[in-house]
């Protein structure tokens, strides 16, 4: 179940980018599309960090992930290395749980 | 000019650039194969990940709705739908590439937002070649090298939570959104789309919300009337 459903998401993603070589220019070049797809990843990050961050199963929460989450902004602003502002999320969260 | 640079010089510092974004993203693997393994998916899983769908996001957002809950397909959906970027990608290399047969076969795996930086920067079609494929083969190494790095490291360790494992998924995600949100329109998109994210989430199944987000965007691009 969990192999069908990775391997179907990479064929998936490996499709998209072959499309996008091979299918003529014309096709991808509608403005629709042109407008909509760079907005995907935008909505869709922030989605996932709000659900990740302020909630648990069906339930909205707030406990230690949004301390993480704000200083991770704090890193992200500071211009940090990516496995910084990881690491400084994850370390905010283990520090605030041992209080 | 640029062009009149002696092509080796060039060369050796599209090579030096490759290896630098290389790097960056071997230690960002590192995080996407612990947060995988977090998530609950197995050491073959997570590498098998990195080999065949090489698509930073798509990964990441893949893992993160398993992780919190959604079901296996929800994250397929998502990973997919973080990867129609690449396809506009592919729109603009096509013609810089010029491949054909089993090189595009090939040359399609590589086609993400790195490599599309890299290759479109260039002053020449050989060059741009050059820098695609040099920043694919690199970022390709290290990517699988740091995933397996990465899922190795977090494998044993029996509460992922104690280390606030569970806090890197987001803190990640944010790294990736900030570069995307240097104007008013994406903010708003990103606002809009965490709080509808989280009205719904009560409501319906761990993973769906996303795709209630990802309908709405696509609503949106498709009916908004344009304004220049």
């Amino acid at each position: 179940m969990v192999w069908s459903g990775l391997l179907v998401a990479c064929a998936a993603c490996y499709g998209l980018k072959l499309a996008g070589i091979s299918l003529p220019q014309a096709w991808l070049d509608d403005p629709r599309i042109q407008r909509t797809v760079p907005l995907l990843p935008v909505a869709l990050l922030s989605a996932l960090i709000a659900i990740l961050t302020f909630s648990t199963g069906h339930r909205l929460v707030l406990d230690v992930r949004v301390a993480a989450l704000a200083v991770a902004g704090v890193a992200v602003l500071l211009r940090a290395p990516f496995l910084v502002v990881v690491a400084s999320g994850a370390a905010t969260a283990a520090l605030l749980r041992l209080v | 000019m640029a062009s009149a640079r002696p092509a080796a010089e060039t060369r050796s510092g599209i090579v030096r650039d490759a290896l630098g974004i290389g790097v960056a993203s071997g230690a960002y693997a590192i995080s996407f194969g612990a947060i995988s393994t977090t998530a609950g998916l197995s050491l073959l899983q997570t590498v098998a990940l990195s080999v065949l769908m090489f698509t930073g996001a798509s990964q990441f957002a893949l893992v993160g709705v398993i992780g919190g809950g959604g079901s296996v397909w929800a994250g397929a959906a998502t990973a997919a739908l973080l990867g129609t970027r690449n396809a506009l990608y592919g729109v603009r290399l096509s013609s810089l590439l010029g491949v054909r047969g089993i090189r595009r076969v090939l040359a399609a795996h590589f086609v993400i937002d790195e490599t599309t930086a890299m290759a479109i920067a260039r002053d020449s079609h050989a060059d741009s070649r050059f820098a695609f494929w040099a920043t694919g083969i690199a970022l390709f190494t290290l990517w699988n090298l740091g995933t397996l790095a990465g899922a190795l490291a977090t494998h044993a360790i029996p509460d992922p939570k104690a280390l606030g494992l569970d806090a890197a998924p987001p803190a990640a995600f944010l790294a990736l959104l900030a570069p995307r949100l240097r104007a008013r329109k994406p903010m708003a998109i990103a606002l809009g789309a965490g709080v509808v994210a989280l009205v719904v989430l009560p409501f319906v199944p761990a993973g769906i919300p996303l795709l209630i987000v990802a309908t709405l965007v696509a609503l949106f691009g498709a009916f908004r009337r344009v304004s220049h």
